[in-house]
């Protein structure tokens, strides 16, 4: 019983060209890409992505969506050659995804990793900001959800999980608490309805976006359960669970939280631990009243009457999740795992006090503590301007212009991960997932490597009539302990490629090259 | 304050605080208002000069 379990996020960022609203958002983004890929000698052409194991139609109930009734934002895996898409040596994909650029983290096997290498994900933005910012007007991003006026973009969290778990018992405990979690995770927004249209702050920047609880859509009609059934991993083994409810954080303990406490509770439906039932009635509207209510007061109706607030629901999944660990690991949890939940009870107890108190570890209550100053010293209305533009600008990814990295810069934000530690995650990938084998061989043979994704790595050597194809089905295979020496002493791709041929047989996998299709 | 244990309080039907306005507590202490005029102080240093033109320029096309 662990928070541990193949995990990542991935983030589209708000594009702005300043001085310049009508600019091409995908030609903008597509700049972002290839601004980054330069300055870290990435040629797009090569090092792009293998879309041969996409099926993102695919629907976890069981069914294909077929492609005619496919809203075309949901065909994320037609190739388009104007759309820059690069894999980077962390391990990350990055690429233009709609009209946004979005970074996809590398897999990670620790919330505390998942943290670190989403705060990589800024720095690349940010890096990619300085490189445009050399020619005016230059792009600004923003590690956001939502412009106020109606859209939205996603960060979106996957974890791996057992397919033997029904997916009904996945939809019967995560609603409940995807609806009550933004309380702990929420990144705060000013304005109430998709289009701020009533003047106020909410909890979450996504929660006005979700209208149904389950389903397949991610830009539309979005559900609370996302449905999207593309492992990227064994099939028959594995499901990766996309969850598309949570708001992009800048808290390390919000973020750790998401991460952590899903994970926790993901665990126990695994284990079908959660015997009885917390569900909410009318879990859509909920989601939304609770947003609206930051005195976090409004009360949760479950399904068999008893009546709540968001921060007991919480405390009901962290009891059990708390009993749950204790009892399978003898009291001696591993170091992640209490890490989590020490933060999980800490953040509920503080919230449940004065949710003011959270204002170090909440992204939502350190935005209000400072927006509420604003209101208090300048008399100004949820409708002033200068509001939405703090608002905006905290998730500014420039050091000196994001309020949210100044707030933390001065001490105000509680730092889980060191700076260096992230600036080292821009490069390197993390060691316990086949992310390493991916990462080591872009570092290692450039130019050898010509296209990747999730679940494969492309060669073309010299000398051989066809590319070969590494499949790497198994998210905990080509670890460092794994093929770490075997990367490390070849001394080309070729030779990697016959080294890993001759022990496909052994657990060390990446199973040895296929021709490619 | 970081990292420091709680003693978890009574949780269930805690008495409802500072009525409907989410204002810092009414026991604020003078520190924190002087933490908050600090933080407004930085902002304000770098804030986009021109708000307005800033919120509305801030258009996105909608993503996932």
């Amino acid at each position: 019983m662990t928070v541990r379990r193949v995990m990542g996020i991935e983030t589209e960022y708000g594009i702005v060209v300043p001085g310049d609203p009508a600019a091409n958002p995908m030609v903008a983004s597509g700049d972002v890409v290839n601004a980054y890929a330069r300055s870290r000698g990435i040629r797009p052409a090569r090092a792009s992505w293998d879309y041969a194991d996409e099926a993102p139609l695919r629907d976890a109930r069981g069914f294909d969506m077929g492609r005619g009734q496919a809203h075309p934002s949901q065909l994320t895996d037609v190739e388009d050659p104007t759309l820059a898409n690069v894999v980077l040596t962390n391990g990350a994909r990055l690429y233009v995804d709609h009209a946004h650029p979005e970074y996809s983290s590398p897999e990670v096997t620790t919330p505390r990793d998942a943290v670190t290498w989403d705060r990589a994900g800024e720095l690349v933005m940010r890096e990619a900001v300085e490189r445009l910012a050399t020619v005016p007007p230059g792009v600004n991003l923003y590690k956001n959800n939502t412009d106020g006026k109606g859209a939205s973009y996603g960060t979106h969290e996957n974890y791996l999980m057992s397919r033997a778990t029904p997916f009904a018992s996945v939809v019967k405990h995560l609603t409940p608490f995807f609806v009550a979690r933004q309380v702990m995770c929420g990144s705060g927004r000013v304005g109430i309805g998709v289009d701020s249209r009533t003047p106020g702050y909410q909890i979450a920047q996504r929660s006005d976006f979700f209208e149904v609880e389950v389903g397949l859509e991610t830009t539309l009609k979005r559900p609370i359960i996302n449905t999207r059934d593309e492992p990227h991993a064994v099939a028959d083994r594995y499901r990766r669970l996309h969850v598309i409810i949570g708001d992009a954080n800048h808290a390390d303990v919000a973020n750790l939280l998401k991460l952590g406490t899903t994970s926790l509770v993901l665990a126990m439906v695994e284990a079908d631990a959660l015997t009885d039932d917390l569900g909410v009635r009318r879990p859509v509207q909920t989601l939304h009243e609770i947003s609206h209510d930051p005195t976090l007061q409004t009360k949760v109706e479950l399904a068999d009457g008893r009546r709540m607030t968001a921060v007991e629901l919480l405390w009901e999944f962290h009891d059990r999740a708390a009993a749950f660990v204790e009892d399978r690991s003898g009291g001696e949890p591993d170091p992640d795992t209490a890490e989590v939940l020490h933060w999980w009870s800490t953040v509920l107890d503080r919230l449940g006090r004065d949710p003011m108190e959270a204002r170090r570890e909440v992204d939502w209550v350190a935005k209000l503590a400072v927006l509420d100053g604003y209101r208090e010293r300048d008399g100004m209305g949820w409708d002033d301007p200068r509001l939405k533009a703090v608002d905006l600008q905290w998730s500014d990814v420039r050091a000196d212009r994001g309020l949210a990295h100044r707030l933390a810069a001065a001490g105000r934000l509680e730092v889980l991960v060191d700076d260096d530690a992230v600036r080292r995650a821009v490069s390197a990938p993390p060691s316990d997932t086949r992310a390493w084998f991916r990462g080591a061989c872009l570092e290692r043979f450039p130019e050898s490597v010509v296209a990747a994704s999730w679940d494969s790595v492309i060669f073309d050597v010299p000398g051989a009539r066809m590319l070969q194809r590494v499949p790497m089905l198994e998210p905990l295979r080509g670890t460092e302990e794994a093929v770490g020496d075997l990367v490390r002493g070849a001394p080309d791709a070729a030779s990697l490629l016959r080294a890993l041929a001759t022990v496909a047989e052994t657990p060390a996998d990446p199973q040895g090259p296929d021709p490619a299709p | 304050m970081p990292g420091q244990e709680q003693i978890r309080p009574q949780r269930r039907d805690g008495e409802p605080d500072d009525a409907d306005a989410p204002e810092p507590a009414a026991a604020a202490t003078s520190a924190q208002t002087s933490e908050i005029d600090d933080i407004l102080d930085e902002i304000d240093g770098v804030l986009e000069t021109n708000a307005e033109e800033f919120v509305r320029g801030f258009v996105q096309k909608g993503g996932q």
